[in-house]
Order: structure tokens, then sequence, then C-alpha cells
């Protein structure tokens, strides 16, 4: 009971924004909006509300690695891919009776994991550090994207499941729940939406919980000074490691929740222009904090559908322009910078007014 | 039995023999300072102790283990701590963060809070607890670190130029504190040009040049030698 407590304790903290009646009280709103909010649109707009969403675990695995870590990952798209794949390949392949789809959930995203020790102990346990790190993780988002765009012939195949090359994979089984009488299916649209809404919100919850705990204080100190950090005790490796696979898991899930919200993926996904828009949406939002990477990436992906349906490419152009004024005017982010203003702002006013 | 025991201990970067054959032996409870002029080869030391270089030969003990091939966290483990000689401490943290990440896996909960509080009031750093650690001046930073290493509650602590960009009164002061921790069982190896602390906490001292063991001894004859002060003035190959 009383570590229980001290889990709750540990969601506010030095390490994320917001704290007290006022933040609990405006996230307890923006949750019951969310909650509320399908029965007063259509299907087509909550299923893209749900794409939305998907993209924000890939933008919180790159705030925990880069923001709180300091180590710039540019292949988290990389883990996207292969848990993308994953799950097609998996489903495809044994369907999606007795709930199988949501086992093959878990499955993908351990195998993104499991790819992430295995390239995550080269780099930290080879001391691969800073530029060094963003440069073999974009390689090795690139180079998959090379390999699965190769695979188009009939011969590129893992059982029942044609990979297709650049046309990438599709009709994969959406997630289903067993139910008795009849499955329910969850479609992308309200099914779909409650369920990646309860990941986020369970996902965001427990990622202020680790930062905030003492495992949060060893990764920030190796952000600040790694070579204090270890003349602390602490081995440096395996922190940095551990939060790679953390993040990885995470940028997998976001994977998974794409193909099962489309029912495709392909190499693209893993392309440079799909590893450089979290990198966008994490700095415009304010990489080292949690909350305001969550509101920063959905501003930006709204803004940036909104552009794209109006004017096509130029949308890239945009975010490019937007990376460069984020880093000239406010190099921690736009939306951490407008919340600690306002932080500042509430407690002057409650001064006064006390 | 010694506390450190380095072996012959070489070390080469390139061409430059910066640590050749270097024998050092400390005793448990000393305070030891380790002088000599720039590019003596004293920070190489010290890395080589900790871990963060490691010797082309010889051999590092520590409580009659070889720690030769222990990685430098596991040396921490052990019982070693140091101050660096430009401040280490963690510049985007406040204060009291910097603390609690030294002592969180010593301490926990109400613990934590206390411990934080009596080494906030040690270092005289209570004021300042919720700033940022890189607002501080240079001598509350060096503070700070040395709170972070003693925190530890390490059997040896390897201090690199602790005086550094302090005034009389604070070098005296860091003084002070060195000798109080010493009382308290600490062995400590200091790097440290600042002579009048020297005179102050050390009771032997050891005066690297070119890498090797130039001289050692209590500090009024390492002072009283004549070859000592001619490697200070630039004259030791005339």
């Amino acid at each position: 009971m009383n570590s229980f407590l001290s889990l709750f304790r540990r969601l506010e903290g030095p390490q994320t924004v917001g704290r007290g009646p006022a933040f609990w009280g405006a996230f307890a709103i923006v949750l019951l909006a969310a909650l509320a909010y399908p029965l007063f649109s259509d299907g087509y707009t909550v299923g893209n509300t749900v794409y939305f969403f998907v993209w924000v675990f890939i933008a919180l695995s790159l705030c925990l690695i880069w923001g709180y870590g300091g180590s710039l990952s540019f292949g988290q798209t990389a883990f996207f891919g292969i848990a993308g794949y994953g799950y097609g390949i998996l489903t495809i392949n044994f369907g999606s009776a007795y709930g199988f789809t949501l086992l093959a959930l878990v499955l993908a995203v351990m195998i993104a994991a499991l790819f992430a020790v295995l390239l995550g102990y080269f780099m930290f346990f080879g001391r691969i550090a800073g530029v060094f790190l963003g440069i073999v993780t974009l390689a090795v988002t690139l180079m998959l994207e090379r390999f699965m765009a190769q695979t188009a012939g009939p011969e590129w195949h893992v059982g029942a499941a044609r990979l297709n090359g650049f046309n990438g994979m599709s009709a994969m089984p959406p997630l289903t729940i067993p139910w008795p009488g009849e499955p329910i299916v969850l479609f992308a649209d309200v099914g779909l939406y409650y369920l990646v809404l309860g990941l986020l919100v369970l996902v965001y919850l427990g990622l202020r919980i680790l930062m905030n705990s003492s495992f949060g204080n060893v990764i920030v100190a190796i952000r600040e000074n790694p070579e204090r950090a270890e003349m602390l005790g602490y081995d440096v490796r395996k922190y940095q490691l551990i939060t790679f696979v953390i993040g990885a898991a995470l940028a997998g899930l976001s994977g998974v929740l794409y193909t099962v919200w489309g029912q495709y993926i392909t190499p693209s996904s893993m392309g440079m222009t799909a590893a450089a828009l979290p990198l966008i949406w994490v700095a415009v939002g304010g990489r080292s904090d949690l909350t305001s990477t969550v509101i920063g990436t959905l501003i930006v992906l709204a803004a940036f559908q909104a552009l794209t349906i109006y004017g096509s490419q130029y949308a890239l152009v945009f975010m490019g322009v937007l990376l460069v004024l984020t880093v000239l005017i406010a190099p921690n982010g736009l939306v951490l910078g407008v919340m600690n203003w306002l932080g500042r702002f509430a407690s002057r006013f409650l001064q006064r007014a006390g | 039995m010694s506390l450190l025991e380095l072996r012959k201990l070489n070390k080469h970067f390139g061409g430059l023999h910066v640590t050749n054959g270097v024998n050092l032996t400390l005793e448990p409870g000393e305070i030891h300072c380790l002088i000599g002029p720039n590019g003596a080869g004293k920070s190489t030391l010290f890395r080589l102790i900790l871990g963060e270089h490691h010797p082309g030969s010889g051999d590092i003990l520590f409580a009659g283990e070889n720690i030769t091939a222990l990685k430098s966290f596991a040396r921490i483990h052990r019982g070693l701590s140091v101050k660096f000689q430009v401040p280490g401490v963690f510049k985007g943290l406040s204060v009291r963060q910097n603390l609690e990440i030294a002592l969180q896996s010593r301490h926990r909960g109400a613990e934590l809070d206390a411990e934080i509080g009596r080494l906030l009031a040690f270092l005289g750093l209570e004021a300042e607890q919720a700033q940022t650690a890189g607002n501080l001046s240079h001598g509350q930073k060096q503070w700070l670190e040395i709170g972070m290493a003693i925190s530890l509650k390490p059997r040896l602590l390897l201090l690199d130029e602790p005086t550094a960009g302090m005034s009389p009164e604070e070098t005296h002061m860091t003084g002070e504190m060195v000798q109080r921790l010493n009382a308290d069982g600490m062995t400590v190896l200091a790097i440290e040009h600042d002579m009048a602390f020297v005179r102050q906490v050390a009771r032997r001292v050891t005066v690297l040049h070119l890498g090797q063991v130039f001289a050692q001894g209590s500090i009024d004859e390492i002072v009283a030698d004549e070859r000592v002060a001619a490697i200070y003035l630039g004259q030791a190959h005339a």
C-alpha cells in the first residue's frame, strides 16, 4: 500500500512540468473531453484523431531518449517499422482468432525491443555517443527502408505474408478482442480510439512516474554529465541501454498501432522524412518534458495535416521552417516555453492574491 | 595493509610517456598531496586510479584487491570517490537534485530527505538548494561537487585541485573540511598547487615530474629540497 502511494507521489517531480490541483484539474478536464469527444463526432474524424494519437507514442519515445537521456536517436522509425511489419507477418500468418491480434501486438513490440537491445548494446557498450549515435541510428533505419523497398518479388515472403517491396504490406487483420458470441473488432474509429486513448494515458502517466523516480534522476544526470554520473557509481551504459530499449518499445507500439489503424505498413515509414518528422514534433513541443511533447506533437500534426490538404509538399518546407524558428526563438521548445511562462504567471497571480 | 597501492604504472599517449613506472602507497587514514609542475601527469594518474584510463602495464591495488581491470563505477562501489578539476556538477539540475542523485542509492524516502538536508547544511548551500547548479559561483560549484563526492562515504577521496579559484578564506575552510573528514576516517589523496593548503592538511607529499615520482616526504622536506624548487623553475634538465 505504501509503495503504491509513493508511486502516485512520483507523478509530480522536478523532471516533469505541471503540479498541484490546477494542473491535475486541467488534466481531468482534458481527459473527460477526450472520453466524451467521439459522442459528438463522426467515425471518420475520430479515426483521424486516432491517427494523431498513434504518433504520440514515437514522439514520447524520442522525448525519453533524447530529451531526458541526451542521446539523439535519429532512428526511432526503425523500431516503428520493425514492430509494424512484425505485427503484419504474425497476424497474416496466424489470423485473428482467440485474441491473437492482441498477443501479436505485444510480440511485435517485444521484437522491436529485442532489436534495440542488440543495437543499443553495440552502441552504448562501444561508447558511441553524441552525433555518432544519431548517424548510426539513422543509417540503421535507412538501411531497413532500402532493404524492405527491394522485396517486391514473390520470393520475399514470411509464410503467407508477402513483403511486397515499396508498396508495403497490407490487409493484416485489425485488433480483435475475443468475446462470447461475436468478437469485437476494433476498426479505425471509436473502438480503436478508446484503446489508443487508454494506452496513451497509461504510457504518459507511467513515464511521469518513471522519470520522477530515482531511475529518472540517473537518466537526466547522464544527460547533464555522464562522467560525473559514472563517478557516483552508476553504470552509465546500462542505464542508457535500458532507456533506449524502453524508447524502442514505445516507438514499436506506435508502429503496431499505425499498422492496425490503416491495415498497411510501407518501407517509407522508415525513410528519411519519416525519421525526421518526430524530431521536429518533439523539438517544437519541448523535448525535455513529457506534457510539452504530447501537446506539441498533436498541434504540429494537426497543422501539418491541414497544410498538406491545402499546400501538399509545401507542408514539409513549413516543418523545416518551424524547426529553424524553434531553435532560434525557443531552443527548449515552444510549448514548454509557454507552459513555463504560464506557471510563472500563475504563481505570481497566486502570490498577489494570497 | 595499505589502502591504495600503485605498482609500476605505465601509460603512453602515442609517443608521450605520461605515467612512467609510478609506485605509490597510501596508508589508511592519511592525507596525501600530489604536487608537480603542469604536465607532470597528476591528473592522468587520477584517471588511471579511477579507471577512466587503463594503464599499459602495472597494477592498481585497493584495500588489497587488484582493481586494474575494473570499470569506473565498480571502483566507486569499492569505496573510491572523486572531485574533478573542472567542477563536474549537473548544471541543468537544482542543487538539491544534484545531492539527491548522489545520495539516492544509499538512502530512500524520509531518510533521503534528512541526509540531503544535513549535507546542504554542511556545505552551507541551504539557501541555494532550489537554484540551478549551473548558476552557482565557481567556489560554490566546487563545494557542491565535494559534497557529492563525500556523500558516497568513500574510503579514499580523490580531490583534483579542490581549492582552484577559491579565495584564501575559502581555501582555508576547505582545508578544515578535509581535516574533519579525515578525522572521521576518510583517506584523502589531493592534487593541489596551493602550498598553504598542502601545508595545512598534508602529512606526506609526493612530487610528480615528467610522469615519474620525483620526490616524496613531509612538506618541510619537500620545500627544503632544492631539486624540487628547480623543476618548478624549469631547470630540471639543466
